[in-house]
């Protein structure tokens, strides 16, 4: 067992994207969901660092946008719906590893909000909280502004259920999924990035995929 | 079981306490490994950071049940029967009637020294890629994704294959109690052991007339 599992160790990433292309296709047409219990069948996982789901109905929602801009705003679900919207079709890549490939995703461009709300000159970097307050997560102003950074209001068509983050969390396409604020509760313009959440244990804060981590995955 | 029965010991204390400790540390590592896998489960959970603490350090416990009963003669004596597979135990694997009597059975058949063997392997296994998993930087990046490809395939493996022994043990009472209180019925003995009954219920030897 134990040169199987030495074996498994220095063949398994190969393997493992062997079975990924295998059962990820099976996983997304499979009604039961069982092929959820077989390890990364293309799916998405679960991690929170909360006991429980952090709840906001519909109606209750708010997005507060603060911090130094002339014109600070709090946004209802509907206000946000009612912005233009942009669809992203793009992976969602998650540090330790696993991958959900060609996710549709649709909200409003964060660039746009920020310009919406006036960013002071003294603006360099946006702070992002999670509704329950449990959550941080920052970046630069320029990454801010990328056509790939989105408040998603939608997935696969549908809006963002709650595990997933819902009614609004964001979604940086070029980064690893940490940075992705979930319950998503208010944007801040600040004058510095500060570390957020997991990046205060350890990870690195301009988490490019592919490109910091110490890991080489495709870039989404 | 009733007084008057003969009975065999079994298990001493040591073997007792190995076996049961092994159960309660394999039982949390499951149940934790299962609120961090499984969807459902971990959105009702969540406490990710806590689950992960109590699963690496219920799996680094793990093996020091066994490492402290070395100690026990009892249980080294145990440990060097379930490793030794003899022609009878690959004959009593392939037989369709293992229960018949016909296949000499020692104290352990061959479908628990395999159970044994698996299980050491697995703890081993799942400690060394746990290990890689928990304490990542020195590895090279194939080799920590091979180490989580290994650790989570193996852990669906271990539950099937707990399963399956708390099937048989559900299935079996009186082995049930031989694991609980270390003693068992001699004609149980004799059925499902025959050759270990045969062994341990010999009348003593004569001593040598001087």
């Amino acid at each position: 067992m134990l040169g199987l599992g030495a074996l498994g160790v220095v063949a398994g990433a190969r393997a493992q994207q062997a079975i990924d292309s295998l059962l990820g296709p099976l996983g997304n047409s499979d009604p039961t969901g069982l092929t959820g219990l077989l390890p990364a069948a293309g799916g998405f996982r679960y991690y929170s660092v909360t006991g429980t789901t952090p709840a906001r109905a519909d109606a209750d929602y708010r997005l507060a946008v603060t911090g130094l801009v002339a014109r600070p705003a709090v946004l209802t679900l509907a206000a946000l719906r009612a912005m233009p919207q942009t669809t992203l079709v793009r992976d969602f890549q998650c540090v330790t590893g696993w991958r959900v490939r060609r996710v549709p995703w649709s909200g409003v461009m964060l660039s746009q909000l920020i310009e919406s709300v006036g960013p002071r000159p003294q603006a360099r970097a946006v702070a992002f909280r999670s509704f329950d307050g449990t959550y941080a997560e920052s970046l630069t102003l320029e990454q801010a502004r990328r056509d790939d950074v989105l408040v998603a209001l939608t997935m696969y068509g549908e809006p963002v259920t709650r595990p997933h983050g819902g009614p609004v969390r964001l979604y940086v396409a070029p980064m690893y999924g940490y940075k992705s604020c979930k319950w998503l509760g208010e944007i801040s313009l600040t004058d510095r990035v500060a570390p957020g959440y997991w990046e205060r244990r350890g990870y690195d804060v301009d988490a490019w995929i592919g490109a910091s981590n110490g890991r080489d995955d495709e870039p989404a | 079981m009733s007084a008057a029965e003969p009975r065999l010991l079994r298990f001493t204390r040591a073997q007792r306490w190995v076996h049961w400790s092994t159960a309660l540390l394999l039982g949390v590592c499951l149940v934790t490994a299962a609120c961090l896998y499984v969807g459902p489960l971990a959105v009702l959970v969540g406490r990710r950071a806590l689950v992960k603490d109590v699963h690496v350090y219920a799996g680094l416990l793990l093996p020091a049940p066994l490492l402290l009963g070395w100690l026990s003669a009892a249980m080294r004596a145990d440990l060097r029967t379930l490793n030794r597979f003899s022609p009878a135990d690959w004959d009593w694997l392939r037989s369709s009637d293992r229960r018949s009597g016909r296949v000499p059975v020692g104290k352990f058949n061959a479908g628990q020294k395999l159970n044994a063997a698996f299980t050491a392997g697995s703890i081993l296994v799942m400690l060394g890629t746990g290990l890689i998993m928990r304490f990542p930087s020195p590895w090279p990046l194939p080799w920590r994704t091979g180490a989580t490809f290994v650790h989570d395939w193996l852990a669906l493996a271990v539950l099937v294959v707990t399963l399956g022994h708390l099937t048989k043990a559900g299935k079996d009472p009186i082995a049930r109690a031989g694991m609980r209180t270390g003693v068992v019925p001699l004609d149980w003995a004799r059925r499902e052991h025959g050759t270990w009954a045969d062994e341990r219920s010999r009348p003593p030897a004569q001593p040598p007339r001087s």
